[in-house]
């Protein structure tokens, strides 16, 4: 325990600092740089919309990690929600039969949306309320709901899948592929729900109360407390944030498969949760932005949707992220190492 | 015939920074006797024992052992020398029985595995030489405080420590508990092993101890055997001249009551039925400064989380400016002017992963959020004046991270957070704690400054020098009761008689 006085100068230019810092955002540079060298079609706007796409779906999830993870938790449970939602969403188009009427309704699309999210709003509050109310730890409450809702999600379909989502112009339900398929402005519509999502959580971080309650109660929740934040509402509010933005996920899947299995999004938790990591945020709560989130799930979809275009086989790839999440928390751990107090 | 000291501080200093915890201490410690230290909170005890221990490394000055220089490399190293050390925090495994706890890290190993059946022998042998019929199978849990006690010393001695330090181990032993340590104690002087002692209590102490040694503010103001000493002489050279805290605000009117405990109590939290505030009623109008004394135990951080809304009463009520503030949340406490500045500002005061300006605001950022947004303007201002006004040495824009700050001025933010929200009733538990004589008199004279524009102050503090500061009353708690009530021209003696610390005649 020797402890060597803290230097005061900040102003100091420290490239190991800056490196350390920006890790995220030069590995993703590393990444592009790599790539482009051993594959010619890597580094094209094509590609990268293409890989941006696949980003989205785990950069949505990583959103409502981040705020679960900020506030010190962790849900296990967004890919199984994933999959649920998706085959809600499946359900609803497909027709919900009303015996007593004996007609089927055909939801139009923007009640799908809206219902789905309200599920995966559902699933998220039962995780908060089991956290923040009945004091069951997070990984246990998310892991417990994360089986729950796989089970409902393979009891309603038998396992099968719903195909053709895209509805019938008689039934007045046609538009699920917009999610999946269309482009605004030459950009997926998948990738702008992340990038819109993105910014209203990086706006709610950065500019509202409750933001500050969040990184507060990460931070030091008995602090928080005695400050007057409503620790208990904050924290079941991140679950069911969390839960929303799983269910946009699945449904930016299932539009873009045009199909939802009840298999979906499974293990997805788990790249939500590396993305945050590479982000440079704490797993113990208080530490982290969007703005690194983001850049650390660019940092896995770019990865392995580069070792696939070059040819790398999918066990590599499996091994390939395992070593960056490694390395990610091994820096993480380098930066927020306790310092001596002065 | 004085024997030869079997360890001597020469000259011992240590410095944090530019903070002098110790200065120059000189003293004995003779074999087979007690040597008590005395002093206050932050008079340096804690710092001089890590020193004696080797889990810090004094600034200056040298440790003699056995009539020869020493350094510790670090406190294993010092245990091998025969300095073991008992903290207030016990270091036992809990979940782990009594055998494996005094063999642990030190496993006797035999053929195939760990020699437990040795092992138990042993215990059983140091059971025994300590007189305490305590089964060395027994898990630690299921002892009373004062066996787990004799379980650390047993763990001493098994390594044939010859001096042994105990910080405040009587502070939760129940008085016939205390009575086997003394025992415990005596019959291990009686063998030759020295003991430094650490207490409080000061009777319990003087009891004991054949030498006192007394710090204040990291000094060493006296060193005498105990035939020469007795309780006013301790008191006296632990308190010493005052350093001017300020005085009692003058020259206004005081307000209507602001804030009134009727009949307040507060169960244990163990819930074993027995209230740790029993029945206690208080009222402080606004523009008034109550300084709440009492030892550790004596229940006033309860009676101040009751009253903040953390814990929850059993019985009485609190009314803020005449209306009861039962069932109200924190926040809603906090909104309608009643705050707390808790005791442990690390763990309940400041969210260390932000900065000095996102603590200021963390309690009144409801306050400037307009709409959807907080607004920065606002947010900025009230962080500026927030330094400004408790002078925290920081830049106005608050943007350093809170670690960098000192201690005094890590308080300052706490305080400067609860002020921010226009409080009619501030609350704070101990916050004179570990900062230095500087920073206290600078948060005393900004409460002062506080109740002359009408803010009702209530604070508690364990250092009796405190009470006779700013407050206009003095109250004295014992055991969840006001034992005594005071205005500020009380002598100190008589604070200390009624907190049960020293028994007047």
């Amino acid at each position: 325990m020797s402890s060597t006085p803290k230097p005061n100068t900040k102003q100091g230019f420290d490239p190991i600092a800056l490196l350390l810092e920006g890790r995220a955002f030069f590995a993703l540079i590393a990444i592009i740089v790599v790539f482009s060298l051993l594959s010619p079609n890597y580094l094209s706007v094509a590609n990268f919309l293409v890989m941006a796409s696949h980003v989205a779906i785990y950069g949505i999830l990583a959103i409502g990690m981040l705020l679960v993870i900020l506030n010190g938790g962790i849900d296990l449970s967004v890919g199984s929600t994933l999959g649920l939602s998706g085959c809600i969403a499946g359900f609803l188009m497909h027709g919900v039969l009303i015996e007593s009427a004996g007609v089927i309704l055909y939801p139009p699309v923007w009640a799908v949306v809206i219902l789905t999210c309200t599920m995966g709003a559902l699933v998220g509050f039962v995780n908060g309320a089991l956290v923040a109310l009945f004091k069951v730890p997070a990984f246990v409450a998310s892991l417990g709901v994360m089986y729950v809702a796989r089970g409902i999600a393979l009891l309603m379909t038998n396992g099968l899948t719903f195909n053709n989502l895209s509805g019938k112009a008689e039934l007045g339900n046609q538009g699920f592929n917009w999610l999946g398929f269309n482009r605004l402005g030459g950009v997926p519509i998948g990738v702008l729900v992340l990038a819109t999502l993105a910014i209203l959580a990086g706006l709610t971080l950065s500019r509202t109360a409750f933001g500050r309650w969040l990184y507060a109660s990460g931070g030091n929740e008995r602090a928080a407390e005695l400050s007057g934040v409503p620790v208990k509402r904050v924290q079941i509010t991140v679950y069911v944030l969390s839960g929303i933005c799983a269910a946009i996920a699945g449904l930016v899947l299932s539009s873009q498969l045009t199909s939802a299995g009840p298999t979906a999004g499974n293990s997805y938790e788990l790249t939500a949760i590396a993305a945050v990591v590479i982000g440079g945020a704490a797993l113990t709560g208080g530490r982290g932005t969007i703005r690194g989130t983001m850049l650390g799930a660019f940092v896995i979809g770019f990865l392995s949707d580069g070792l696939v275009i070059i040819g790398v086989s999918s066990y590599w790839q499996t091994v390939f992220t395992g070593a960056v999440i490694v390395l990610a928390v091994l820096l993480n751990s380098i930066q927020y190492k306790p310092k001596a107090n002065a | 015939m004085t024997a030869q000291p079997v360890l001597s501080a020469r000259n011992i200093a240590k410095a944090y920074g530019n903070i002098h915890a110790l200065k120059g201490v000189n003293f004995d410690i003779h074999p087979g006797q007690v040597t008590t230290l005395f002093g206050e909170n932050g008079a340096g005890k804690s710092t001089l024992m890590k020193i004696l221990s080797g889990v810090v490394k004094p600034t200056s000055g040298e440790i003699v052992l056995d009539g020869a220089a020493v350094t510790f490399a670090n406190s294993t190293d010092a245990r091998n020398r025969g300095i073991s050390i008992i903290h207030q925090e016990l270091s036992l495994a809990r979940n782990m029985n009594v055998r494996d706890n005094i063999f642990m890290g030190r496993e006797i190993i035999g053929r195939s595995g760990v020699d437990f059946a040795e092992e138990e022998r042993q215990t059983r042998l140091l059971m025994a030489e300590l007189e305490e019929d305590i089964d060395p199978l027994t898990p630690v849990e299921e002892l009373r405080l004062g066996q787990q006690q004799i379980v650390e010393i047993a763990r001493a001695l098994s390594v044939n420590s010859r001096i042994l330090i105990m910080d405040e181990p009587t502070s939760a032993l129940s008085a016939t508990e205390v009575e086997v340590l003394f025992k415990v104690i005596r019959d291990l002087t009686a063998r030759g092993v020295s003991i430094v002692y650490i207490s409080h209590h000061l009777e319990e102490a003087l009891q004991i101890t054949h030498h006192a040694v007394v710090l204040r503010d990291g000094a060493m103001t006296a060193y005498a055997k105990r035939s020469e000493i007795d309780l006013e002489w301790i008191v006296r050279n632990m308190v010493g001249e005052n350093f001017d805290l300020g005085s009692p605000p003058e020259g206004y009117a005081m307000g209507e009551t602001a804030l009134s405990i009727e009949n307040l109590s507060v169960p244990d939290a163990a819930g074993v039925g027995f209230s740790v505030v029993d029945r206690l009623s208080l009222s402080v109008k606004a523009g008034e400064i109550i300084c709440i004394y009492g030892l550790m135990g004596a229940g006033r951080t309860e009676l101040l989380e009751c009253v903040a809304g953390r814990l929850a009463p059993s019985g009485g009520r609190v009314m803020l400016q005449g209306r009861d503030v039962a069932g109200l949340t924190i926040a809603q406490r906090i909104a309608r002017g009643l705050v707390l500045v808790p005791e442990d500002r690390q763990r309940d005061g400041l969210v260390q992963t932000m900065s000095v300006g996102q603590n200021l605001s963390l309690a009144s950022i409801g306050a400037f959020t307009k709409g959807l947004f907080t607004s920065r303007k606002a947010e900025t201002a009230v962080v500026a004046e927030a330094i400004r006004k408790v002078t925290v040495k920081t830049d106005a824009s608050g943007a350093a991270p809170i670690g960098s700050l000192s201690g005094g001025n890590q308080q300052k933010v706490v305080i400067g957070k609860m002020l921010a929200t226009n409080p009619k009733v501030i609350v704070l538990d101990e916050p004179s704690r570990g900062i230095d004589i500087g920073a206290k008199a600078e948060v005393f004279r900004l409460l002062a400054e506080g109740a002359k524009q009408g803010l009702a102050v209530i604070y508690s503090t364990s250092e009796v020098g405190e009470c006779l500061s700013i407050a206009h009353r003095i109250i004295v708690m014992h055991r969840g009761r006001i034992s005594a009530e005071f205005d500020h021209t009380v002598a100190k003696e008589k604070i200390m008689a009624a907190s049960g610390e020293a028994v007047a005649h």
